[in-house]
């Protein structure tokens, strides 16, 4: 079994009565492409806000290479090597691209992967909104994480769009972990390694596509519902 | 490009040199006065218009110059040079203090939270009056008002110090907001979340951009006690927390040249306007106004946006 | 005079500061409660409900009773025009955003209190009560208006309560404040609703005003404190709700009376302002409100 890059344990996280995540534990190996599925409202926004730190614990334990940080902010778990690429776009639509990856620490290389290297010097927010995206994914990588955590990326992305960001995660990868939110089935069966259900914020199910596939349960609570995109 | 941006800002300094042999005493007195107001505006748009800190309580940090200059100089006699560090000190410490309770807050609970900080510390100049003469004030003793054997109560000594500290301010302005850390308090002003999620602790970013800003206002309190030899309780009103906003919004937030042309184009405006109306509120209250309806980004914004995209 | 009577002095005074305070607070409570604006100015038009009082009293030349009656009339009703007016010409103009607004209503302060000062003049000026009535009590004699203004107060606080809770005014204000854009999706005018609710704050501070000033003279500079005290209660009480406006116009009205009696007004004052950034500091959720 591979090493484990990121392990986390016993996670919980109540909003009022609400248990949104409640004992999760989830492991990443490092290298794979790890999917987290599951219907709206399972808590898988707040699992990766658990687990990136924008979101505090109530309890739980998160080790990241080894080293606990479940009590460290989100801008110390980013400079130890966890990114997060929001659901909904955040960039800064007022600077310009390059500006933008600057702040991530990146330059014109990290454009280039995600194919942005020639509007380097237009103001973000006048992108088309899958280069938004596009962009986003670049301050990701910029920050050279050991994790990137990816929240529904193909959000709204056009065919030839999600086409070209599953090639851009079969190239960042082995080199970086990917935890990957993802509605579209056929991105998450085709890129994952491995893929994790939540349902009411606990684990559903763990496996590869094919055994999640199989799965009973998980085709009850949520590959047999209208989300089925497969 | 990095010639151009000086070459422009060393022109303008070169011009205020010149100023004071060319225009009538009356308005070198004038722009002496608005080259130390347009210290307190230029570290008001570190915090609001670089960072996006819109404070209401900076006259907190101006008075607190003015006083942590004044008043070692009223009660211990200490020298110009020492005052005008204390001031400068005391501006940054005070902004430091308040900031580490009020970026607790964000918005309109901080533009509140720092108007009651601003009226708390002029209420204790007030309750404290045995010491700061409270609303009277007081002058600042001449042993005060020299620097290296020269006074700084005449004209062209006064003039001279004003642009050494504006200068100073300008060029140290002008290196912040174009290091790393002038990019990163840009980055939080236009979108906080997204700066945390790359690394940036938000709260450390703005501390600091707002204690920077205090030591300006420090700066600007002190050297205006000492250059116009008085401090008042008036100076630490709320009045003086609206001032540098008000210059701020006019010549172009987060803009460097912007403080110094609102303060310049706001003092001879109201200057006008008081010796023909004493109506001075009415200018400063439809300026506000106008400004936030119409020039939202003030006039070096504007000239940015329109045709020089390289000011910085 | 011994502790006790001295006490209930400061506790009547109190009474009577509480009561134009809980007026005056609500005004800005019911702004900021339904339109999520902070305004600044709200002491400029309790300034501006005095000074027209005044001039309402001194070009009437009726009796003392009609004057004031007339006043309680006109003065609100004017200044609440002129509030719908900024609300029209400005504050729609900037969509209402929360920081635009603000330097807005700062302009405006400005703008009324110059506009106070040219046509009114630097001095204060009294204003006759409308009755004369000297309440004698064991201790101390005690002004029989103050207590009129105790039961005014109370009295407009209840109408506002019912205009609010009972009718349909109040419901569609309600429904405005907890989600614009739905109310402007059942077909609420809420452009309307912002006028109304901006010109009854107004209209609110302004009764105030009109009900304090036989007290406390007309001043152009008179709308500092009534802003600084507005506010402090409006964030203690935790802004939109009317009941915790006005608790905490009784609490900071009666204690600022005792306070200001034993101690001094300045380091009441000072412990005040304190108090409410230390509450927007480590209570902010409770006191702002959840929604924005």
């Amino acid at each position: 079994m591979a090493a484990l890059i990121l392990e986390a344990r016993g996670l919980n996280r109540h909003f009022g009565g609400v248990r949104a995540v409640d004992g999760v534990d989830i492991a990443l190996r490092t290298g794979e492409v790890h999917a987290l599925i599951g219907p709206n409202g399972a808590g898988k926004t707040t699992l990766v806000g658990l687990l990136s730190g924008r979101i505090a614990a109530d309890a739980g334990s998160i080790l990241l290479g080894g080293e606990e940080i479940v009590h460290l902010p989100a801008h110390r778990r980013v400079r130890k090597g966890i990114a997060y690429t929001f659901q909904i776009t955040s960039i800064y639509p007022r600077l310009t691209v390059a500006e933008n990856v600057d702040l991530a620490r990146g330059g014109i290389e990290d454009l280039a992967r995600v194919g942005l290297a020639d509007r380097a010097e237009q103001v973000a927010g006048s992108l088309s909104y899958g280069h938004q995206r596009l962009l986003e994914v670049a301050m990701g990588l910029a920050l050279k994480p050991r994790v990137l955590i990816l929240d529904e990326p193909t959000q709204g992305l056009s065919e030839g769009e999600v086409a070209g960001f599953r090639a851009l995660v079969r190239q960042i990868t082995p080199a970086t972990t990917v935890l990957l939110i993802e509605h579209n089935m056929d991105v998450v069966m085709d890129l994952a390694d491995r893929i994790t259900v939540l349902d009411f914020g606990r684990v559903l199910a763990r496996g590869t596509p094919a055994e999640i596939r199989a799965d009973a349960a998980v085709q009850a609570a949520y590959l047999g519902g209208d989300d089925a995109a497969a | 490009m990095t010639a151009r941006i000086l070459a422009l800002h060393l022109a303008v300094l070169a011009a205020l040199f010149a100023a004071q042999f060319v225009l009538p005493s009356y308005h070198v007195t004038s722009l002496a006065r608005i080259m130390v107001l347009a210290v307190f505006a230029m570290g008001y748009n570190i915090a609001f218009g670089y960072t996006g800190l819109l404070s209401l309580g900076h006259a907190l940090f101006f008075a607190a110059g003015m006083y942590g200059a004044g008043l070692p100089a009223l009660h211990f006699g200490v020298g110009g040079g020492t005052a005008l560090i204390l001031g400068l000190l005391a501006g940054g410490a005070l902004a430091g203090a308040a900031g580490l309770l009020a970026l607790r807050t964000a918005g309109v609970s901080f533009m509140i939270v720092t108007l009651m900080f601003a009226q708390a510390g002029y209420l204790t100049i007030l309750y404290f009056a045995e010491y700061t003469r409270g609303n009277d004030g007081f002058p600042v003793p001449a042993t005060a008002r020299s620097l290296f054997g020269f006074a700084l109560s005449g004209d062209r000594m006064r003039y001279m110090t004003a642009l050494l500290l504006f200068s100073a301010a300008m060029l140290a302005c002008l290196a912040l907001v174009r290091s790393r850390f002038g990019r990163i308090m840009v980055a939080m002003r236009e979108n906080e979340e997204r700066s945390r999620m790359l690394g940036y602790n938000p709260y450390a970013v703005k501390l600091t951009a707002l204690a920077i800003s205090g030591l300006y206002a420090g700066l600007a309190g002190a050297a205006y006690a000492l250059l116009f030899g008085y401090a008042g309780a008036s100076f630490a009103g709320i009045q003086y927390s609206i001032l540098p906003l008000l210059y701020v919004l006019t010549g172009g937030a987060g803009t460097v040249l912007g403080p110094l042309v609102g303060t310049a184009v706001m003092f001879w405006l109201t200057d006008i306007a008081s010796g023909l109306t004493s109506a001075w509120l009415m200018v400063v209250g439809v300026a506000l106004v106008a400004l936030t309806l119409f020039a939202p980004r003030g006039m070096l914004g504007l000239i940015r946006e329109r045709w020089a995209k390289w000011l910085p | 005079m011994s502790f006790g009577p001295f006490l209930l002095l400061a506790l009547m005074e109190g009474m009577v500061m509480a009561a134009v305070l809980a007026l005056t607070a609500v005004g800005l409570s019911l702004v900021f409660g339904t339109m999520r604006v902070v305004n600044v100015a709200h002491g400029e038009f309790f300034m501006l409900g005095a000074v027209i009082a005044w001039f309402v009293a001194d070009h009437l030349g009726g009796a003392a009773w009609m004057n004031f009656a007339v006043a309680l009339v006109v003065a609100p009703l004017v200044v609440a025009a002129i509030a719908v007016l900024a609300d029209r010409l400005v504050l729609r103009r900037l969509n209402y955003e929360p920081e635009a607004t603000i330097v807005a209503t700062i302009g405006l302060l400005y703008i009324l209190q110059q506009a106070a000062l040219s046509l009114f003049g630097p001095d204060a000026r009294p204003v006759p009560a409308p009755f004369e009535l000297r309440l004698q009590l064991p201790w101390f004699g005690w002004s029989g208006y103050k207590v009129f203004v105790i039961l005014a107060a109370g009295a407009i606080l209840l109408a506002v309560w019912f205009l609010m809770t009972r009718t349909r005014a109040g419901l569609i204000m309600r429904a405005t404040q907890i989600d614009r854009d739905t109310a402007r999706a059942f077909g609420i005018d809420t452009d309307k609703v912002y006028a109304l609710v901006f010109g009854l704050g107004a209209g609110l501070a302004a009764l105030g005003a009109v009900l304090v000033v036989p007290i406390q003279q007309a001043h152009y500079l008179m709308g500092g404190d009534p802003l600084l005290l507005s506010f402090i209660v409006v964030i203690i009480g935790g802004l939109g709700s009317i009941r915790g406006t006005l608790v905490a116009a009784l609490v900071i009205g009666l204690s600022d009376g005792v306070i200001a009696m034993f101690y001094t007004a300045t380091l009441a004052k000072i412990l005040a302002t304190l108090l409410v950034a230390l509450v927007l500091v480590f209570r902010p959720q409770g006191l702002f409100g959840a929604k924005a």
